[in-house]
């Protein structure tokens, strides 16, 4: 029978199939593990005197929590140094893999995995954390899970799972390229707001289409990355020969003869073509245009050139008091352009937006120019191998020269649990994932947007792109 | 786990949708290690406003909250259903779940109650106009009833059976322990490993 890509993953993974209203039992290859959703794990195994299964299909790294600043001295706060302390002691005890903070590899966990060559088409990957979708640009079925599902794929390397519907995500374009200034970034906004932040409940997304085809690996990474915050389970991506010239030679991938059977068998992992999607949606490449939020939840988006809602102008009575909700916490007004609105603090970075080639699309911008004054800017490398690369490529003074600070590895200001924080009231313009009410500092106010977006914004003030920058 | 057959308690009305796991819980409390205490995070920064719902009584005593669609979205912490749960919840009543925060509530214990809008704003007019209303979840049934409101709601037949019988996933899992091992003894050689 023809399968989709998410089935054919699915049956490979089949340990035991589930009967009556049972559900699957299914395999996982890569377990990623960080500080914040292990600590109960790793003491529920405790409790029941379980070791971890399977070490060598687990890897932890340091990132939610730590500075991106002095990052030789010891946490300064002393509940996040407990967390990171705890994850240090829980891997030693269990005979995890650990990237602890200033280790050559450590950096967001959804970076370092592809980074590493963990990360491969056909895998099941999981981690306690909703961004796991990322894995899923090179083909294989990684999706987020809870504290208590950590420490089960701890005690057995399996889930037991009901199984998700599909969903195509057709995008395309009629020669299978974007407009200048548009990336994936826009693409994902683009979709999460056509489908909404509960569109994807339930499915597996397969983008598809000849845009997607031409992006680059780390682009599909920040398309897949988003697919949670429209609701999915997961999204994926046939891997394809960009896929595999992205992993070929990485540390984890196969060598020799392995790495021939391996692509022999990746090349199976395509959506058949009599294949029957659950649901299909079209998205029109051609008429992407730079993509920015205005609201407090990611489906609240549109066109950087478009005006912020009229939320009366909104039938739904839960979409138009949500509007509402926005609009008030945003401290923004109806009707006002977009292009309009002044920013106090760019973030470039997260695992949405920290890869190598969101520096240098958001150095190319600030090239020979400042940030505006009264601006201030934090470019964070997703991992420290980012940071190399960067630096070694000179990046890091672009960025500095332009007035923006170049800072360490990590989850930085995509989430309140560390230093780089937004004060109340401030505002952002950040590459990172989430616009939620307080999720980079409390009563911060967040506008997503591309790495191209936040450099321009930074240059200018308020939210633009770099064809405002003449 | 602790079995779960009915439950009734006063009715909270939350009259939001997309209530993101940010909201239940912000990430500033996720540092804890332990599995308890997570209830001063709970909607901690609408509970600075008095007019806030769980600021008024009889509210305060709350244990099924009625929320509006996609409740649980965003992100995969589980402290989002501790935090419910330590404060007091035993179900949450919404229209749609985000897929993790349903599996994260049923490891935990939490009924999410899946019951169509319409409904949900019946269950709001009454808790609204009668606070402290009492509402009876019952599990068996599938029904959610208050005064003279009955309405059905849908649960995972799985994850109801499991609540029901308060079942412990892993144990369930270890059963099939010897099916783990054939498969593992199967895997190509090319899968990576992290050592």
């Amino acid at each position: 029978m023809a399968r989709t890509l998410a089935e054919k993953v699915w049956d490979q993974h089949l340990v035991r199939k589930g009967e009556g209203q049972e559900p699957d039992l299914l395999y996982i290859d890569l377990h990623l593990v960080h500080e914040v959703t292990s600590p109960q794990a790793f003491d529920g195994l405790r409790l029941a005197g379980r070791p971890v299964r399977r070490p060598d299909l687990t890897l932890a790294t340091e990132d939610h929590n730590v500075p991106t600043l002095d990052v030789l001295a010891p946490i300064a706060d002393p509940v996040s140094r407990t967390q990171v302390e705890t994850l240090r002691k829980n891997c030693a005890e269990f005979g995890v893999r650990l990237y602890p903070m200033n280790h050559a590899e450590q950096g967001i966990v959804h970076v370092v995995g592809p980074q590493l060559g963990l990360t491969q088409p056909g895998t099941t990957v999981v981690c306690g954390d909703s961004h796991t979708s990322t894995h899923g640009a090179f083909g294989a079925m990684a999706f987020g899970i809870g504290t208590s599902e950590v420490e089960h794929v701890l005690a057995t390397q399996t889930l037991p799972l009901k199984r998700f519907k599909t969903m195509a995500i057709n995008v395309t374009s009629k020669d299978g390229r974007l407009r200048p200034g548009v990336t994936s970034k826009d693409v994902v906004l683009a979709i999460i707001a056509q489908i909404g932040t509960g569109g994807g409940q339930g499915y597996v997304l397969e983008y598809r289409g000849n845009v997607i085809e031409n992006l680059s690996m780390e682009a599909r990474m920040t398309i897949c990355n988003m697919s949670i915050e429209a609701g999915a389970r997961a999204g994926m991506i046939a891997p394809d020969e960009t896929t595999f010239a992205y992993l070929k030679g990485r540390d984890h991938a196969p060598q020799g003869a392995q790495w021939d059977e391996a692509v022999e068998a990746w090349r199976e992992l395509r959506t058949d073509d009599e294949a029957v999607f659950d649901a299909e949606v079209d998205v029109d490449g051609d008429a992407l245009t730079p993509f920015v939020t205005w609201g407090t939840n990611p489906g609240q988006g549109l066109p950087l050139g478009e005006n912020v809602p009229d939320p009366e102008a909104i039938v739904d009575e839960n979409e138009r008091v949500a509007a509402e909700n926005a609009l008030a916490y945003m401290g923004l007004e109806a009707g006002q352009p977009l292009r309009s609105v002044k920013v106090d603090t760019v973030f470039v970075g997260s695992c949405t937006n920290g890869r190598i080639e969101d520096l240098r699309a958001t150095a190319e911008v600030l090239n020979g120019r400042k940030v505006a004054d009264g601006v201030r800017m934090l470019v964070v490398p997703g991992s420290m191998r980012v940071r190399f690369q960067a630096e070694e490529e000179g990046l890091d003074k672009v960025f500095t020269d332009a007035g923006a600070e170049w800072r360490s590895a990590g989850c930085s200001m995509c989430l309140g649990m560390n230093p780089d924080q937004l004060a109340p009231g401030e505002r952002s313009a950040s590459t990172s994932n989430r616009n939620f009410e307080g999720r980079q500092g409390k009563g911060g106010r967040t506008h997503l947007v591309s790495p191209l977006v936040a450099a321009a914004t930074a240059v200018r003030g308020t939210l633009s792109s770099p064809e405002d920058l003449v | 786990m602790e079995k779960f057959s009915s439950h009734t308690g006063i009715g909270v009305p939350l009259r939001r949708s997309n209530v993101d796991t940010d909201q239940i819980i912000p990430a500033v409390f996720l540092k804890r290690v332990t599995r308890t205490g997570f209830e001063d995070g709970l909607f901690s920064a609408w509970r600075q406003d008095s007019s806030f719902i769980l600021n008024q009584e009889p509210f305060t005593r709350g244990s099924v909250l009625v929320a509006g669609p996609d409740f649980g979205t965003g992100s995969s912490r589980e402290h989002a259903v501790w935090a419910l749960m330590d404060y007091g919840f035993r179900v949450v009543v919404s229209a749609r779940f985000a897929d993790i925060f349903r599996g994260n509530s049923a490891k935990a214990g939490l009924v999410a109650a899946q019951v169509a809008q319409p409904d949900v704003e019946l269950l709001w007019k009454l808790l609204e106009n009668e606070p402290g209303t009492e509402v009876t979840v019952d599990l068996r049934e599938k029904t959610v009833q208050a005064k003279d409101i009955t309405v059905p709601f849908e649960i995972d037949d799985y994850i109801r059976w499991r609540l029901l019988e308060g079942l412990d996933d892993i144990g369930l899992t270890l059963r099939h322990e010897e099916a783990i091992t054939a498969f593992e003894s199967q895997r190509p050689a090319h899968k990576p490993v992290t050592v």
